[in-house]
């Protein structure tokens, strides 16, 4: 059956589903009527078991990773292990103010405190901030840094950010949000960065370049160095998109490569649950020059005390009401401290293995349009048989009959039918076997019954939607249901 | 072997086979020799009994207070089901809905959430959430800018300063001017906004409501003043307010934001918490961030859909009035719970107990020969008084009982070294509240 109620088709007039104690002090008289509403802001009323059962239903149109296979791109889906969720929820942790006296706050400052080091050790910066509440955020701050750097240099000139065609779209973004303008360079035909264009644009009015290494097509920037060379000679700095990282864990460090800023999402190579679109954790690291322009407030040790600096010496600013994300802070370093320098550097071996087993099992019916070694993603261009119009969308479409989540499709841009397929360290080689043979049977349908799969979804709670009828009639709020 | 690690030696070899070289490391002969570091220096693996005996300690090095103290996170009482409802895999590991077909949970509670938000404020449509209240702030004033076509945003001196610290950095880089305007008796000047508005064009006035001392800001003819100087009104209040204070909608606001922390949400130390965002129908075109709507299915079955995605990074990239990108799904899952489980009158009775709390805590101080008022204006479950005691002293004090003392103003203003702000919830006992009397009395 179906479950299709909202929370308020359940609401019956005097139903509730809380308790409270019983009221010790007296009523006080309300403001004038000025300041207050007159009507009652139209909230559900149901019963506790009401409210479970609900949310109970509402969560089987999910699908989690402890359901299936979730091989989406550029997204590190890897297990979120339990563990980090019950340390996260510890009372001792759970229910400090933010503005408690330092001294009843150490434990939580030696975690914060312990995260930075242990994440510039990982990445070879300098120093970090875990303000940042997700990868975004983190690319806004480590921009701003950037523009704030060259402006007290006196060097105002420098307006402009390189950032590749596959990039992330957050990037040229964040780029526009920091004040600063983006010039696309166009990429190699293997997705690397094409050497011969960044020189042509490399300047006096670029302020930095932003890249991910690998990049999003799961190729290694071999040219890195030079890169890093050409850029700094030019007088601009790099930025990490640390979007994909989870390659080089135990393999090599950012800060080594050359990188100047970088930001690392929590949420995907630390093992935090993405949680339905947040809340993640972007913190961002930089050199030791640059360490002066982090957000504040700034958490440091000092002696054998932590301590919470509010108003530092220099800063760009404030980016977040208080610490950012703690309880995703607590949740990574739990991982950390369980993978410990034992396993930590084992991630990139195996989620690289992953990676590429999957290319070769694959490419004799899917398009690889990149041959050769792949880092921990890789991209198929569509199917390789083009005939059938059988699209990439179609295919994603068809996986989710089989509860497999699809891989991310139609990015990087720079291929017209993507599929980019990221399949974690923490998939066993039986969840991968069964994942090929699902997408050699969705290849083997589209050539023998292509509309079977131009069809799909068939299996899942509704079929395919009309995405373009939500945005020509926009409904988005219960009350307008009623009205339609 | 390790328990996330599932590849055996003989699985290592069969993929290797398969991809045709004869060891892992050949799969990384792209990456420079000079850069080759295989090595982490971080402590060795703990097993989880360790974690829970490594916790164990780190816990003994907090020690949670009783919060008498609010100053953006306010200590209410989180009813159980939520945590357990959050933690379902279903919706704590899935990611962003971009797949519809596989995530009409996330969407159809974004969808609950929207439609609380816009039942809280009036406002015709609500996001799918943003960071916290501060950079939801942020958000609003470059949605302002975008809608008005202006480059200057003013924000009452009232507003708490961890925002306006948040929007003048983000105002900064994006090239947008800030202008102050001065507070008069813990209100937002209105001669002084008069006088700005005269002599500067703006996209906007930013105002807190109940503002950083917890008085409650009269916006009578505020709006007709900024229409005047095509002007629009932003307004941050605490959503939990809503169930008694009058609306933003009300007031005339164009975008309402606020942080939903208040809504349930642990204190967590400062996060994560979740903003939100609302906006009139006409400019909702112009809103940053998710939102979810209504579309068909195939077979002509209702289902929700992220929509006006030609909006956001992911499509217009350089061009998007805003980079955001995750943002605090879970925690709009987590606020939607509440509101469903509190409702219509657990909502209201929280905020009129946290009021009631408040009052009588402001009655039994103002008494008090060392506690005067700092202005005399109404308030909700927050506020500041003036005192002669000795505010590290006091607090001191109360922290040796368990307790978490008002917030010393001087944290945000030197100037007001004699300030102080108190905030109580539901959860504060009459015992509590006496206990902190008695203490301060002591002090005296």
């Amino acid at each position: 059956m179906y479950y299709d109620k909202l929370i308020f088709d359940l609401s019956t007039e005097g139903r509730k589903g809380y308790t409270l104690p019983k009221a010790e002090v007296k009523r006080y008289d309300l403001p004038k009527s000025t300041y207050l509403r007159d009507d009652c802001p139209g909230l559900p009323e149901v019963s506790e078991l009401e409210v479970v059962r609900h949310y109970t239903n509402v969560s089987f149109k999910n699908f989690g990773i402890e359901k299936g296979f979730y091989p989406l791109g550029s997204c590190t889906m890897k297990y979120n292990p339990k563990i980090n969720q019950d340390m996260a929820n510890l009372p001792a942790f759970a229910s400090l103010h933010p503005y408690q006296p330092i001294d009843t706050v150490q434990g939580v400052l030696k975690v914060y405190h312990d995260t930075q080091t242990w994440l510039s050790e990982i990445s070879g910066l300098d120093t970090f901030t875990l303000n940042p509440y997700a990868g975004a955020h983190g690319e806004l701050i480590g921009l701003m840094i950037i523009k704030a750097y060259h402006r007290d240099r006196g060097d105002s000139k420098r307006t402009k950010i390189i950032v590749p065609d596959s990039a992330h779209g957050t990037n040229p973004a964040s780029a526009t949000v920091a004040g600063l303008e983006s010039v696309e360079v166009k990429s190699n035909p293997d997705g690397t960065v094409n050497l011969a264009d960044l020189k042509a644009v490399l300047g006096d009015d670029i302020a930095g370049i932003m890249l991910t290494n690998p990049n999003t097509v799961g190729i290694f920037e071999k040219d890195i160095l030079e890169i890093a060379r050409l850029v700094h000679e030019a007088g601009g700095l790099l930025y990490y998109d640390g979007a994909n990282l989870n390659p080089l864990l135990g393999v090599a460090r950012p800060g080594d490569m050359g990188f100047d800023i970088m930001h690392i999402n929590l949420h995907k190579t630390f093992s935090t649950p993405h949680g339905g679109g947040g809340p993640g954790s972007g913190p961002v690291g930089v050199t030791k020059a640059l360490k002066p322009y982090l957000p504040k407030p700034v958490v440091e040790k000092q002696g054998d005390q932590y301590v919470i600096i509010d108003e530092p010496k220099t800063t760009l600013g404030q980016i977040s009401h208080f610490y950012g994300n703690i309880g995703v802070v607590l949740k990574a370093y739990t991982y950390i401290l369980s993978m410990g320098r034992e396993h930590l550097p084992e991630i990139a071996k195996y989620s690289t293995l992953n990676a590429n087993y999957i290319k070769e099992s694959l490419k004799d019916v899917y398009q690889l349009p990149i041959e050769g070694i792949c880092k921990h993603e890789f991209v198929f261009d569509g199917l390789k048989d083009k005939s059938t119009g059988v699209t990439t969308l179609d295919v994603a479409k068809r996986l989710l009959d089989f509860d497999v989540h699809p891989p991310t499709i139609f990015f990087p841009l720079v291929f017209k039918q993507t599929i980019m397929i990221e399949p974690p360290e923490t998939e066993s080689k039986q969840t991968i076997d069964h994942f090929i043979s699902i997408m050699r049977q969705v290849a083997l349908e589209a050539s023998q019954e292509p509309d079977k799969v131009k069809g799909a979804p068939y299996n899942t709670v509704v079929k395919r939607l009309d995405e373009a009828l939500a945005a020509r009639k926009p409904i988005v709020k219960y009350k307008d249901l009623e009205t339609n | 072997m390790f328990k996330y690690l599932p590849h055996t030696h003989e699985d290592i070899a069969a993929m290797l086979k398969t991809i045709g070289v004869d060891d892992i490391d050949a799969l990384f002969g792209d990456v420079p020799k000079s850069l080759r570091n295989q090595e982490i220096k971080i402590p060795n693996s703990l097993s989880e009994i360790e974690m829970h005996q490594h916790f164990y300690t780190l816990s003994k090095m907090n020690t949670p207070l009783i919060p008498f103290m609010g100053a953006g996170a306010y200590d209410h009482y989180t009813p159980s089901v939520i945590r357990h409802l959050i933690e379902r895999q279903e919706f704590l590991t899935a990611y962003t809905p971009y797949q519809p077909e596989i995530s009409q949970g996330t969407l159809q509670y974004i969808f609950e959430f929207q439609s609380m938000i816009t039942q809280l404020t009036g406002l015709d449509v609500a996001n799918a959430s943003m960071y916290d209240g501060a950079t939801a702030t942020g958000e609003a004033m470059f949605m302002a800018c975008a809608l008005a076509k202006k480059e200057t945003i003013f924000i009452s001196r009232t507003v708490n300063p961890n925002i306006i610290n948040v929007v003048k950095t983000y105002a900064e880089y994006k090239g947008i001017h800030v202008e102050m305007i001065e507070e008069e008796a813990g209100q937002t000047s209105r001669a002084a906004l008069q006088e700005k508005l005269a002599s500067t064009p703006t996209a906007g006035l930013i105002v807190q409501t109940p503002n950083v001392y917890g008085f409650l800001e009269d916006l009578t003819g505020v709006k007709e003043a900024l229409e005047q100087h095509k002007a629009l009104l932003i307004i941050n209040q605490d959503p939990s307010t809503l169930s008694h204070l009058k609306t933003p909608h009300a007031w005339g606001a164009d975008i309402a934001i606020g942080e939903c922390q208040t809504l349930g949400v642990p204190l967590s130390f400062g996060g994560p918490y979740i903003g939100y965002m609302a906006t009139r129908t006409k400019y909702m075109r112009k809103m940053p961030g998710r939102i979810c709507g209504v579309t068909k299915d195939t077979d002509g079955k209702r289902a929700f859909v992220l929509t006006l995605q030609a909006r956001e990074q992911h499509i217009r990239r350089d061009k998007a009035n805003s980079n955001i990108c995750s943002n605090q799904s879970l925690l709009a899952l987590f606020v939607t719970i509440y509101m469903s489980i509190m409702g219509k009158k657990g909502v209201y009775e929280v905020q009129q107990r946290s009021y009631d709390n408040a009052h009588y805590l402001y009655e039994k101080l103002l008494a008090l020969p060392t506690f005067s008022a700092y202005a005399d204006q109404p308030f909700f479950k927050e506020f500041t008084v003036r005192t002669t005691l000795d505010v590290s002293a006091m607090n001191q004090a109360l922290q040796a009982a368990g307790y978490l003392g008002p917030l010393p103003f001087s944290k945000f203003d030197s100037s007001k070294q004699d300030l102080v702000t108190f905030a109580l919830t539901e959860k504060r006992t009459k015992q509590e509240i006496d206990a902190v009397l008695d203490i301060i009395r002591e002090v005296a």
